[in-house]
This record gives structure tokens, sequence and C-alpha cells, in this order.
């Protein structure tokens, strides 16, 4: 008789399990990803392209893409700073500031939103006096990007922490102690220890960030070709039973995600001897 | 260069780590810290250092006052317990980082680097490992490069914290015989910080016993075990004879 490895489950439980976590993907995952391409070309590929190069659905991609592009390196360098402040120092008040970089997961991101219209908007507490400068935050581009940081803020602080703290402080005081100033310190040390850690805030920072419908459809006001985001724009044309258009919109927007996911994976093939080495 | 540590304290909240040291170190000397968990050795070896910060006393090395100069301009070179390499460097980075990291003015060029990389890796015996990571080193090898890169800018003083603490008892014999070895041959000044009798008695030229915050005798080897200074000398000298086993297991 063949000897079993005393650490691996017996056969028949692996199968169960192996067939259970198939299953699961395929139905919660895989089936409705696979059934927003079906449907977007459904009517074929003409009719995709169509509702994508529309105006309306360009400016939504655009502004998408901007508010990405404004709110995750906004996230980056306050999750590194803020991070680099938990896991390398000690002060007082350290776990209060970590509850409340953890706040925008507990809170619902309509209420973020909320929050932003009580403060900014026309009735708001500041939103007279903003209006009295022509400064326009709800309803408008401002709002929908400080609503989009507000929901992705703890993504790379949360990535980072652990990481930081498992690293410790030793190989600073090396670099210190070898002669290092201060900022190399932490660009020749801190930093390459930390970049994978990084790069996965910043993927999930992105995702969230091009994905958030919630906070930012209360800020929006669903001006179409404005402040319409690509989320919105989707529930705008499903609402509109335009379900082609819809879906095309959808597709794309998880083909961005499928994107972000390939580089990372293709980045971590690429310096997969390195994060050995590194002890990933 | 010597070292003059004068009158020495720092607490931690209510616990004092030392309470007034006072040490002094010719030029050349090998000198071993040694004492119990908690006995403030490597507190007092990081403050030498000036990783940590005395709120008392004052710390001179060649009679020049160096204990409010920043770590960096000390010029001295640190060897961490647990080595605390560039875990994504390879090793001959490692060992160029106190050179890499000087301004361009003082940093010697590219050539000058890789020959002073190859000549401490001879030194510390691990010629042709340059392009290794360290997590693909032995605990013994990563010892000997973290040595190496401490001694890459030619430091003034070399001190060591528990240097060997975390290596098994044949490799710990071997570097401990190297690094005699080296002292000798580049004559700088070295503290070592250990919890063990043998390994300070058989390495160091004097050894500063510490118990809680205090010298309790600072003495050659030989003197210390003629004449221990006080009732803790004596029994710490011999608890290590009598019972290592057991104490081994305490100091972990």
């Amino acid at each position: 008789m063949k000897r079993r490895d005393p650490l691996q489950a017996p056969r028949p439980v692996m199968l169960a399990l192996l067939g259970i976590a198939v299953a699961y993907v395929g139905i919660m995952l895989l089936l409705p990803l696979a059934a927003v391409f079906v449907e977007a070309l459904a009517n074929g590929w003409e009719a995709a392209e169509a509702a994508i190069v529309e105006p309306d659905a360009l400016a939504a991609i655009r502004l998408t893409l901007l508010v990405a592009a404004i709110s995750v390196p906004c996230n980056l360098i306050f999750g590194i700073s803020s991070a680099w402040l938990i896991a390398k120092h000690d002060f007082r008040g350290k776990e209060f500031l970590l509850t409340l970089i953890d706040l925008p997961f507990s809170v619902s991101p309509v209420v973020a939103g909320l929050i932003y219209v009580l403060l900014y908007g026309a009735h708001g507490w500041l939103g007279p006096l903003l209006d009295r400068y022509d400064i326009h935050i709800i309803f408008a581009t401002p709002g929908i990007i400080m609503a989009t940081i507000f929901v992705t803020f703890p993504f790379v602080t949360r990535e980072l922490v652990p990481l930081m703290i498992a690293q410790g402080r030793a190989e600073e005081e090396a670099a210190l102690s070898l002669g290092a100033n201060g900022w190399q310190t932490f660009t020749r040390v801190t930093l390459p220890n930390i970049r994978w850690g990084l790069l996965y805030g910043v993927l999930l920072t992105n995702a969230r960030a091009m994905g958030e419908f919630g906070a930012v459809s209360v800020v929006s006001g669903h001006i179409r070709g404005e402040t319409n985001t690509m989320p919105l724009h989707v529930e705008v044309l499903y609402n509109e039973y335009n379900f082609v258009a819809a879906f095309a919109v959808a597709a794309l927007l998880a083909l961005l995600a499928l994107v972000t996911l390939t580089l990372k994976t293709y980045l971590e093939w690429r310096h997969h001897d390195a994060l050995a080495a590194s002890g990933h | 260069m010597t070292i003059t540590i004068d009158n020495i304290a720092r607490r931690f909240g209510q616990y004092a780590a030392l309470d007034g040291v006072s040490l002094d170190l010719p030029e050349g000397e090998f000198v071993a810290l040694l004492g119990p968990s908690g006995s403030g050795k490597t507190t007092l070896l990081r403050i030498i250092a000036g990783l940590e910060y005395a709120e008392q006393g004052t710390i001179s090395f060649g009679g020049e006052d160096v204990t409010d100069m920043p770590v960096q301009n000390r010029g001295i070179g640190f060897v961490f317990q647990q080595y605390a390499l560039f875990r994504h460097m390879t090793v001959a980075k490692n060992i160029a980082f106190g050179l890499d990291v000087l301004p361009r003015r003082a940093r010697p060029p590219k050539a000058e680097i890789a020959a002073r990389i190859d000549e401490l890796l001879e030194l510390v015996q691990l010629p042709g490992l340059g392009g290794r990571y360290p997590s693909q080193l032995s605990g013994g090898q990563r010892q000997r490069v973290a040595l190496a890169r401490a001694l890459a800018r030619n430091p003034r003083i070399l001190l060591l914290d528990e240097p060997f603490g975390a290596l098994d008892a044949k490799v710990r014999r071997e570097l401990r015989k190297a690094l005699r070895q080296i002292h000798d041959r580049l004559g700088i000044t070295s503290i070592f910080v250990t919890h063990d009798r043998e390994e300070a008695f058989a390495l160091a030229d004097r050894v500063a016993i510490l118990n809680l915050g205090k010298i309790e005798q600072f003495a050659t080897p030989a003197e210390i075990e003629r004449a221990p200074a006080n009732e803790f000398v004596r029994e710490f000298v011999r608890d290590e004879i009598d019972d290592k086993p057991s104490l081994a297991v305490v100091h972990g």
C-alpha cells in the first residue's frame, strides 16, 4: 500500500474540499464575470464598442481614471507616512490613530458621502463660504475625489503596518550606523523592504477607487457627461433598460481590474527571485 | 581610538537601565560587557554607538566629546545580534552600503569599492559570495557579512551586540576565533556584549561585569577569577561554570 503524507488530509476529503472551492469560486466569481462579458457582447462587438465610445461614456471613463490618478497617489503618500509613523515609532495615541485610519472600513460609504454633502454642500457647514469664492465641491469632481480618498484611505496603511512591524527597526539602525542619513535610510532600506506590500496596497486602492459606487453616488449628483464615473454610468444605463451599453461599460471596468491583476502577477513572476530571496 | 564613558545613566520609565556607569578603554583594546539579562549591557553599547541617548553623563572618543553627535558621524561599526543585513540587497551591496551612501565627493570610485568588497570578503573568509542574498546564507555566514559591512568604512570603533548569540556552539567557536584575529590585525578598539562568561573570558582583553545598571568589576579575566570584586561577581562567575546548562536555558 502506498504510504500517505501524515500532514495531508485523506484523499476523499481533499477532493471534496477542492470540489467545494471550485464550485464556490465558479458560482460567486467566475460566472458573474463571464456573464458581464457575454451580456456586453449580446448584440455583437459593434454595439458594445458604440456604447463605450459614446461621449457620455468617454466622459465617465476619463473621470474615473482622473479620480484614480489623483486619489491613489494621495493615499499612497499618506499611507507610507502613517505606516512608517505607526510601525517604527512609539508615541501616545498610536492605537487611536490606527483606529481612526480604519474608520472608512467601518463606516458605510453612503454615510461617508453624506458627511461630505453635510460639510461642503450648498447648505452645509462650509458650503456657503466656498460658494462665495466660487469653489464647488459637491456635485463636482473635487467632491468625487474626496469621497474616493475617504473610502480608499486605509488600504495602503493597513497593508504596510503589519509588514513594517514584522521587519522591525534593525535594518534602519544598521543603515544609520553605516553613515546613511534619514532620507537615504528611507529610500534605500525602508522603501525597498516594503515595495511588495506597497504594490498590493496601491492595487487594492486603485481597484476600489475605480469601482467605488456608494460614496461617489451621493456626492456626484449624476450629471451625465460631467460627474458620472463609470460605476454611476453603468447604473444610469441599467436604469434606462439599456442593458447592452450598461454591460459594455461594466465589462470595460472589469477589464481595467483584470489588467491591474495581470500586472501584479507579471511583476511577481518577473521578480520571483528577488521575492524569494527577500523572504516574502 | 580611546573610549571614555563617564557617569552614564539611562532610565526606562521607573526602571534604571544604567545607573552611573564609567569606563576607560585604551586604544586597540578588546573589551567584553558581561552581565545577566536586564543588566544594561546592550543599552550601554547602544549609547556608545549613538543608537540610544543617555540622560546623564558623557561619551568621548579619543578625547572628543561625542555625546550629542549623531550615530552617522561617530565613525563606529556596529554588528547586530540578528545580523540586520539588508534583505533586498546582495552580500556585495550590503558590504558596500556604507561607501555607497557617502556624499559624491567622498565616495570612492566604483572599481575601488569593488576591490574593497573583495578585500573584506577575503578578511571574513567568504570569498566569492558577493552575489548571494542574505537569505541564501547560513547564520554564521550572515554574521561574517555583517562584520564585513561594519568594517567597510574603516570605523574607529567596532561595537558588537551579542554577535554570536544566535549561532550554534561550533560556529560560535569558529567565529570567535575569526573575530579575535580580525581585531588583532586591524587593531581597532572593540566592545562586545555577551551574557556568556566563557565567551567573554576567552575573547576579551578586559571584561566589564554589569549588574542592575552598574559596573561590578572591570578587569582582565585572570584578575576577575583570582580576585572577584564582590559577592555578585563571585556568584556570577562561579554559576556560569557550575550550572552552565540551566543558565543557558534561562538566557535563551
